[in-house]
C-alpha cells in the first residue's frame, strides 16, 4: 500500500535517501539543496539510518569522500546545487572514470556569475559530458521515484556509473505537493543490497584504484565508459518495468504528452513540463494539435527514440533552461536536432532559451511559443532558430 | 620492544615493493616503506595518494607497488578521499558488513599538502577520522619540474622562484605546517625524517597509525633533482637537516610538545645549504647576508620550539 503524503521536492529526495539507507552520505550546504543533508543528518542523529554522515568542508571534498567511500565498498550519496557542482567538477569526472555508482541529488540552480540562487539548468549542463547518468524530474514524485530507481541502474554490472537525479531548485525543491511514498520494506527489497565485485576494504583482495593511465590504456578505458553508458539504456527501462510492478507508476526515457497526434510540440525537462501540459490542454480545447515531449533520461541520451517520437511533427520547439553561449543554441537543442538529423527526421526545429536565473516561466510565454510553432509549421521555414522567451520587455522577446 | 632496524626490516616484509619509478636518491620511498612497515602484519591498510611523484611512480596501470589497497583520485583531496573510505569502514563495521581491522594512511607531497590540499587535509583532521596523513615534504612541486611551494625554504632557486639578477630565489619564508596541524588539536602530530636507522620515523609512524583519531606526520624527504645533491648523499642530507636544526624532530601528543632530538653540537646552516645546488647563489661573494638571514630564521624557529616545549 502506498502512503499518501505531502512533501517538498527536497523532503522527497531526503525521504528516498532515508529508505535507501546508504552507508555514507557526505555533503556540504548550498541553496537550494541544503535541506537534503539537513533532513538527512536528522535521520542520522535520531538513529533512523545506519549511515555515517560526513559533514565535509566543501563540495570538492563531498565528492572526494563519496569516491573514497564508494571505492571502499559502500553505498555513498550526496546532494548539491550550482556552484557546489562546479566545485565538484574535477571529481565528477573521476567518479565516473573509476566506475563508482555514487548517487547525487542535484537541485538545479543557476551557476554564478553573477550570483543567483534560483533555478535554471546551467549546473547540470556543465557536467552533461562527464559520464554520469542524468535523470530529470518534473515534480517531487518523480524526484522520489527516480531516486528509488537510481541504485538499481547505477550499480548494475553492465553499467557501474554514477547517477544524478535532477529537480528544479525552489520550483520543485521547496514546493509542497501531494506524493505517494512506498513502504520502507518494499523500498529495501526493491533497491537491494550492494555487493561490489572489488573494493578497497576487502582484505582478501587488496586493490589499487585510480592509476596513472598512459597512452596505451586510457583510450580503451574511456571506451569502456562509453559502452557502459550505452548499456545503461536497457537497464534503465528494465528497472522502470520493475518499478511499475511495485508502484503502478510508469517511466521511460521520456514522457509523451498528447504527442501521438500532435502537429506541433515542445521538448523540455523538469518542472516546465507541468506548465507546458497545462498549455497543451488549453490549446487542445481550441482545436490546436499541440503536444509535449518531456525528457527524463538526458544521459544516456535516447537519440534514436526521441527522433522517432518527434518525426511526425510539422514543427518542434526545444527548450533550454541554460544557454550554451555559443551563438548557435542550447545543449538540449543541439542534442535533439543532431539526433533528428542523424536519424533523417526532417522537422523544422527552433530553440528557446528561457527561465534563466529563476525567471518565471509563464503559461502565456509557452502559449506564444506554440503560436510561433504554428507559423513555422505553416511556412516550413525557421528564420532564426536560436531564440529567447521571458526576457523583460524592452528587450526583444523572440530574438537576441 | 626497543626498536631494532635489523629486526624490523628482517621480520616485516616491505608493503611498498620494488619496481616503482622513483628517482635514485629520493627521500620519499625509504620513508614510505618504513611507515608501511609500522603496520601490524595482520592489519590491512587503505592507502590514499595525492597526485604527485609518489603516485605517478608507484601506480602506473597495470602495475602497482602497493601490497595494501590503494586509491588515488586527484591532487588536492587525499585527505577527503581517505576520510570517505574511513567513514565507509566505520559504517560497514557498525553494520557487521566487515570484520577485519583496517588502518587508513594518506601520502601527499608538500604541494598536495601545504598548498592545494590544505583545505581537504584540515577538514579531514577536524572531523576526527581515524587516519594518518603523511606529508613527504621535498619543498617544491617536484613532479611538475621543481616549482616553488609554500614549503620551499627562503632563497631556494626553483623554476618559478629562479635566482635571477634582481630577485635571488624565493623571497618568502616556509610555512610551518606541523604547527598548523597541531593547531587542529588532534591527538598526534609529529615531525620526523629518515635518520639514525629510521628509529624516529618508525616509532612515530607506529604511534600515528595506532593512535585513535586523526594523526599527522610531516617527513622531510629530500629530492636530488630539486635540491641538487648527489644521489648517494641522501642520508647525509637527512642528517644535516636535523643536526643544523633546520628540521627539528618533535611530536605533539594531545597538545603537548616534545622535542625528540637535540643536537649536542648544533651545526651551522651552511653545512645543510652547501651541498645543495638550489642554494648555490647564496655562497656567491656579496650574498653572505642571505646565509645570515637563513641562520637567524632557523635559530628563531628552534628557539620558539624550545619555548613552547618548556611551557609544557
Amino acid at each position: 500500500m502506498s502512503i499518501r503524503e505531502r512533501l517538498s521536492g527536497n523532503e522527497a529526495a531526503a525521504t528516498a535517501m532515508k529508505q535507501i539507507n546508504p552507508d555514507v552520505v557526505a555533503a556540504f550546504p548550498i541553496t537550494p539543496s541544503t535541506e537534503i543533508p539537513q533532513y538527512f543528518s536528522t535521520f542520522v542523529a535520531n538513529g533512523a539510518v545506519d549511515t555515517e554522515f560526513v559533514a565535509v568542508e566543501s563540495e570538492h571534498s563531498a565528492m572526494s569522500a563519496c569516491i573514497g567511500a564508494e571505492a571502499a565498498g559502500s553505498r555513498a550519496m550526496t546532494a548539491t546545487s550550482a556552484n557546489g557542482l562546479s566545485l565538484m567538477w574535477e571529481m565528477i569526472y573521476i567518479a565516473s572514470s573509476l566506475r563508482l555508482p555514487i548517487v547525487l541529488s542535484l537541485v538545479n540552480r543557476a551557476v554564478s556569475g553573477p550570483l543567483n540562487i534560483h533555478n535554471d539548468h546551467s549546473d547540470a549542463m556543465g557536467v552533461r559530458d562527464a559520464g554520469w547518468i542524468m535523470l530529470f524530474s518534473e515534480n517531487n514524485q518523480e524526484a522520489y521515484d527516480n531516486t528509488l530507481m537510481a541504485h538499481r541502474i547505477a550499480e548494475h554490472k553492465d553499467v557501474m556509473l554514477p547517477l544524478m537525479v535532477c529537480q528544479d531548485g525552489f520550483i520543485t525543491s521547496h514546493s509542497i505537493e501531494n506524493i505517494e511514498l512506498e513502504e520502507d520494506e518494499k523500498v529495501k527489497e526493491f533497491v537491494g543490497e550492494y555487493h561490489p565485485e572489488h573494493y578497497l576494504l576487502n582484505k582478501k583482495e587488496p586493490i589499487a584504484v585510480g592509476p596513472l593511465d598512459v597512452q596505451t590504456y586510457l583510450f580503451e578505458h574511456k571506451a569502456q565508459q562509453a559502452k557502459a553508458m550505452i548499456n545503461a539504456k536497457k537497464v534503465i527501462l528494465e528497472v522502470a518495468k520493475d518499478f511499475e510492478k511495485m508502484t503502478g507508476r510508469s517511466y521511460g526515457f521520456f514522457e509523451e504528452y498528447k504527442l501521438e497526434d500532435a502537429e506541433i510540440a515542445v521538448v523540455c525537462m523538469n518542472s516546465t513540463a507541468g506548465t507546458t501540459k497545462y498549455v497543451v490542454d488549453k490549446l487542445r480545447e481550441k482545436g490546436i494539435k499541440a503536444g509535449l515531449l518531456k525528457i527524463r533520461v538526458y544521459r544516456p541520451f535516447p537519440a534514436e527514440e526521441i527522433a522517432e517520437a518527434l518525426s511526425h511533427l510539422k514543427a518542434v520547439a526545444i527548450f533550454d533552461k541554460a544557454d550554451s553561449l555559443n551563438a548557435a543554441g542550447g545543449a538540449v537543442f543541439e542534442d535533439v536536432t543532431s539526433a533528428m538529423y542523424v536519424n533523417q527526421k526532417n522537422v523544422p526545429a527552433v530553440n528557446y532559451i528561457y527561465g534563466i536565473g529563476g525567471r518565471d516561466t509563464k503559461a502565456d510565454d509557452i502559449e506564444d511559443v506554440y503560436t510561433e510553432l504554428l507559423e513555422i509549421a505553416k511556412s516550413g521555414k525557421v528564420e532564426n532558430p536560436y531564440r529567447y522567451f521571458g526576457l523583460r520587455k524592452g528587450g526583444d522577446k523572440n530574438a537576441l | 620492544m626497543p626498536y631494532n632496524v635489523k629486526e624490523v626490516v628482517g621480520n616485516k616484509p616491505s608493503r611498498f615493493t620494488a619496481g616503482h619509478r622513483m628517482c635514485a636518491g629520493c627521500g620519499a620511498p625509504p620513508t614510505i616503506r618504513m611507515i608501511m612497515r609500522a603496520l601490524k602484519p595482520e592489519d590491512h591498510a587503505v592507502v590514499a595518494g595525492a597526485t604527485g611523484c609518489m603516485e605517478v611512480s608507484s601506480f602506473i596501470y597495470p602495475y602497482t607497488s602497493w601490497t595494501d589497497s590503494f586509491i588515488h583520485t586527484a591532487f588536492e583531496c587525499a585527505g577527503a578521499t581517505l576520510s570517505g573510505a574511513e567513514a565507509a569502514y566505520q559504517s560497514m563495521k557498525k553494520q557487521g558488513k566487515i570484520d577485519n581491522t583496517t588502518k587508513f594512511i594518506a601520502f601527499g607531497g608538500d604541494g598536495g599538502t601545504y598548498d592545494i590540499g590544505l583545505q581537504s587535509l584540515s577538514g579531514a583532521m577536524e572531523r576526527g577520522h581515524d587516519m594518518v596523513y603523511v606529508c613527504y615534504d621535498n619543498g617544491a612541486y617536484m613532479n611538475t619540474g621543481i616549482q616553488r611551494s609554500s614549503a620551499t625554504p627562503k632563497f631556494a632557486d626553483t623554476t618559478t622562484s629562479p635566482a635571477g639578477k634582481v630577485i635571488p630565489g624565493k623571497m618568502q619564508s616556509r610555512k610551518d605546517l606541523s604547527k598548523i596541524m597541531a593547531g587542529h588539536h588532534i591527538p598526534y602530530v609529529a615531525q620526523t625524517i629518515g635518520y639514525m636507522n629510521f628509529k624516529d620515523l618508525y616509532e612515530k609512524a607506529e604511534k600515528a597509525i595506532y593512535t585513535e583519531g586523526p594523526a599527522f606526520l610531516n617527513v622531510l624527504a629530500p629530492c636530488p633533482r630539486g635540491w641538487g645533491y648527489p644521489t648517494d648523499m641522501l642520508m647525509q642530507i637527512n642528517k644535516l637537516a636535523v643536526e643544523t636544526c633546520y628540521w627539528p624532530l618533535y611530536e605533539v601528543i594531545d597538545g603537548k610538545y616534545k622535542i625528540n632530538y637535540k643536537p649536542a653540537n648544533k651545526l651551522p646552516i651552511e653545512e645543510f645549504l652547501k651541498p645543495q645546488k638550489r642554494f648555490k647563489h647564496m655562497f656567491k661573494p656579496g650574498n653572505e647576508w642571505m646565509i645570515e638571514e637563513f641562520q637567524k630564521e632557523v635559530d628563531a624557529r628552534w628557539q620558539d620550539l624550545e619555548e613552547i616545549t618548556n611551557k609544557n
